[in-house]
């Protein structure tokens, strides 16, 4: 062994004890009953819990409504900023991004007291409005990001071929930022699946969502269906983000 | 006669305060392959784009087919550009790329096929339908570029230096087989490069450009042998040249000798710019030719032809070319014929520049303050300040003029360099000095007071 890979000793542990051990205790406690003995009760009890399933339903539903607000928000905003002639400004680059230095946590706080403030009924609305301001900057970023690097001469040499400037955006523009809305995707619809602070916040418990239960399972020290619960979720995540690089991967070899 | 496809009238375009092209008018037949040469920065690319669509001039208008494209976008012009650097679409494999054009048109799917296919040929890239086109050379990209550019059969096709990034032989292999497909599509050619060569293999008509003006149109043969000025002298091909005295028609005076020449209607000892190509000075043995002689100080093999620079027994430094070399340090015979012999008017004799007294014994000229008689001029009167070529001093030190500047151009005269150096304001300075300088430069100007001649304006 050579001195050097002696450096990456520290992350590894670090890998095994935050990342490889938790997934591990994730996966036995998913599969023991509360005797300790294996058991595929845990996972055959989320698929008889009508609750669960619907609960897992709405959370799918929302992350996607949110993933698509982000992606019609996000895009033309990322658009403009990436424009010279209509952003001539940094500034606003920075103003667009600044919401991510402060906690979400604080922010998801201070937006459910707005709300009270203006005597809105915190319900589904409030609840994706806090998700999207939450994670509209990471939807922003990766296609702000590729279509500033992105070559002016492929607008121009399709505009020279007879495309106005709506096909120069649909044709070109579009697809070739693909790679950036594919990570924005990544970046926004992950974490909504899973989240919980901001439905407890934001809808004062009243809508509950995937993470809302795994939570509630771990917190009465059920950790058995907990876990079966987290498994499953990181499963369709898992699908999903497959789902997503073999997209990107297309988005570049040339097939839409 | 030839159809005029597009016209340029009075076109000018700046951008900021800086001026990329200055009035130019250019008209373009039907079918010619017509080059716009130039260094970088001469205001050519800006006008190729003008053409296309990207850009829109300042002031005057550029006509196709007689019809104005003011106000018509660049999908709308009949005209197709190959880039620079190429700019496929990376997203889509050759055929889709080829056919981007024909299906905006909506052109039937049998056509389309049947196009590509016939362009594929053209470009000899018959079997890469399919590739991605990331997967191609420099040079298979470009072909693919060009492809997609005639594919929709323009009225004009608009190239913009499509050779610069491709290596030696293969631009040369190309250079061909685009003066081919010129022949074969009999398509109109507007060709942007700064390679000299290549605008005189390639073009029925050479544009010479300059600091955003038009310096000569004409064929390859006679941008080279009678270039109407210095510069176009100096940027095409190799060149001797030097300052010289018309005596009189047909009579020139240069490197301190008078010859016969073929140029009349200058006047009398009128000072001229002489440009002798090197190839254009022989040598001999017989004593009855022989107009001068010379020291050879060095001599190079280049190939075909032996490259010499020798010392006129004047002192005047001269590039010759000959098929057989001579031992350094040898003094030789030397002759020009009459009709080798280019005779320039001067562009300018002296540095001409308005500028403003500010005060007693003071003017600003190109925003610094010089020192200078102004007698009989008041404060605030607006002047002309005439200051010769060999009275401007250049200085390393930045701090020690009173203007500074960028060597923008260099000419070796024989015996010493004519240099255009940009000041701060972008207008220019000509200089005539003995020391070394590199383009790039940058220095500090100084004029003595009593070499800064004042005058009224409009007087």
């Amino acid at each position: 062994m050579t001195k050097r890979s002696n450096w990456s000793i520290p992350y590894f542990i670090f890998l095994v004890l935050f990342v490889v051990l938790p997934l591990v205790l994730v996966i036995v406690y998913a599969f023991q009953d509360n005797e300790g003995g294996f058991t595929l009760a845990n996972i055959g009890q989320f698929f008889s819990d009508s609750d669960a399933i619907s609960t897992f339903a709405l959370s799918l539903e929302v992350a996607i409504e949110n993933t698509l607000i982000c992606i019609l928000l996000g895009y033309p905003a990322a658009y403009i900023l990436a424009d010279k002639k209509l952003n001539r400004s940094a500034v606003t680059i920075v103003l667009f991004i600044l919401p991510m230095w402060i906690n979400a946590l604080m922010r998801t706080l201070a937006t459910s007291e707005l709300f009270n403030v203006l005597g809105f009924t915190l319900g589904k609305g409030t609840l994706l409005f806090g998700m999207v301001y939450d994670y509209l900057p990471f939807m922003i970023y990766p296609i702000y990001n590729i279509l500033q690097k992105m070559d002016k001469s492929y607008a121009e040499a399709a505009e020279d071929l007879g495309a106005t400037p709506l096909q120069v955006f649909t044709k070109v523009t579009l697809p070739l930022s693909m790679p950036g809305i594919m990570s924005g995707v990544m970046m926004v619809f992950m974490p909504t699946v899973s989240t919980f602070a901001i439905a407890e916040f934001l809808t004062n418990n009243k809508i509950k969502l995937f993470g809302t239960i795994i939570q509630e399972n771990i917190n009465s020290s059920m950790w058995n269906y907990g876990s079966a619960l987290a498994l499953i979720m990181l499963i369709i995540i898992g699908i999903t983000s497959l789902f997503n690089s073999e997209e990107s991967n297309a988005a570049e070899g040339g097939l839409i | 006669m030839a159809k005029k496809i597009i016209e340029i009238k009075n076109v000018s375009k700046s951008f900021g305060d800086k001026d990329v092209l200055k009035d130019i008018n250019l008209y373009i037949n039907q079918g010619e392959f017509l080059t716009l040469l130039g260094p970088s920065g001469c205001g050519k690319t800006t006008l190729l784009r003008m053409i296309a669509g990207f850009l829109q001039p300042d002031s005057g208008s550029i006509l196709l087919d007689g019809k104005d494209l003011e106000g018509t976008s660049p999908y709308e012009r009949p005209l197709n550009t190959v880039f620079q650097r190429y700019a496929l679409f990376p997203h889509l494999d050759v055929y889709d790329n080829i056919a981007f054009g024909l299906k905006l048109k909506k052109v039937p799917q049998e056509e389309i096929d049947k196009r590509v296919r016939r362009v594929l040929k053209l470009v000899a890239m018959s079997d890469y339908e399919d590739r991605d086109v990331e997967t191609l050379s420099g040079g298979q990209q470009q072909r693919i570029a060009i492809a997609r550019a005639i594919v929709n059969q323009p009225k004009v096709l608009l190239l913009d230096e499509p050779l610069a990034a491709l290596d030696l032989k293969m631009r040369k292999d190309m250079q061909i087989e685009l003066k081919e497909m010129h022949k074969q599509l009999g398509i109109t050619f507007i060709y942007v490069t700064h390679d000299q060569e290549e605008a005189l293999t390639l073009s029925d008509t050479v544009v010479v450009m300059n600091e955003g003006r038009i310096q000569q149109i004409g064929t390859p043969t006679d941008i080279y042998n009678e270039p109407v000025n210095s510069f176009v002298a100096d940027f095409i091909g190799e060149s001797n040249i030097l300052n010289g005295t018309m005596i009189k028609d047909r009579r020139v005076s240069f490197i301190g000798h008078d010859f016969d020449c073929v140029d009349e209607g200058f006047g009398e000892n009128v000072p001229v710019d002489v440009v002798v190509r090197p190839e254009d000075i022989y040598f001999t043995n017989d004593p009855a030719r022989t107009q001068f002689t010379a020291k050879v100080k060095s001599c190079t093999f280049k190939g075909v032809h032996y490259e010499m620079f020798v010392d006129s027994d004047t002192g005047n430094e001269l590039m010759i070319q000959d098929y057989d070399p001579y031992p350094v340090d040898s003094i030789v015979n030397l002759y020009v014929e009459p009709d080798d012999i280019q005779v320039m008017k001067k562009e300018r004799v002296a540095n001409v520049i308005e500028g403003k007294v500010t005060g007693a014994g003071k003017v600003e000229l190109f925003g610094g303050e010089f020192e200078c008689s102004t007698e009989g001029f008041e404060e605030g009167d607006e002047v002309v300040a005439t200051v010769d070529f060999d009275k401007v001093d250049l200085l390393d030190n930045l701090e020690d003029g009173v203007l500074n500047g960028e060597v923008y151009f260099i000419l070796y005269k024989g015996d010493h360099y004519h240099l255009t150096i940009r000041v701060g304001d972008g207008r220019f300075l000509y200089v005539d000095t003995n020391d070394i300088w590199d383009k790039g430069d940058l220095v500090a100007v100084n004029i003595a007071a009593n070499d800064i001649k004042l005058s009224r304006k409009n007087d």
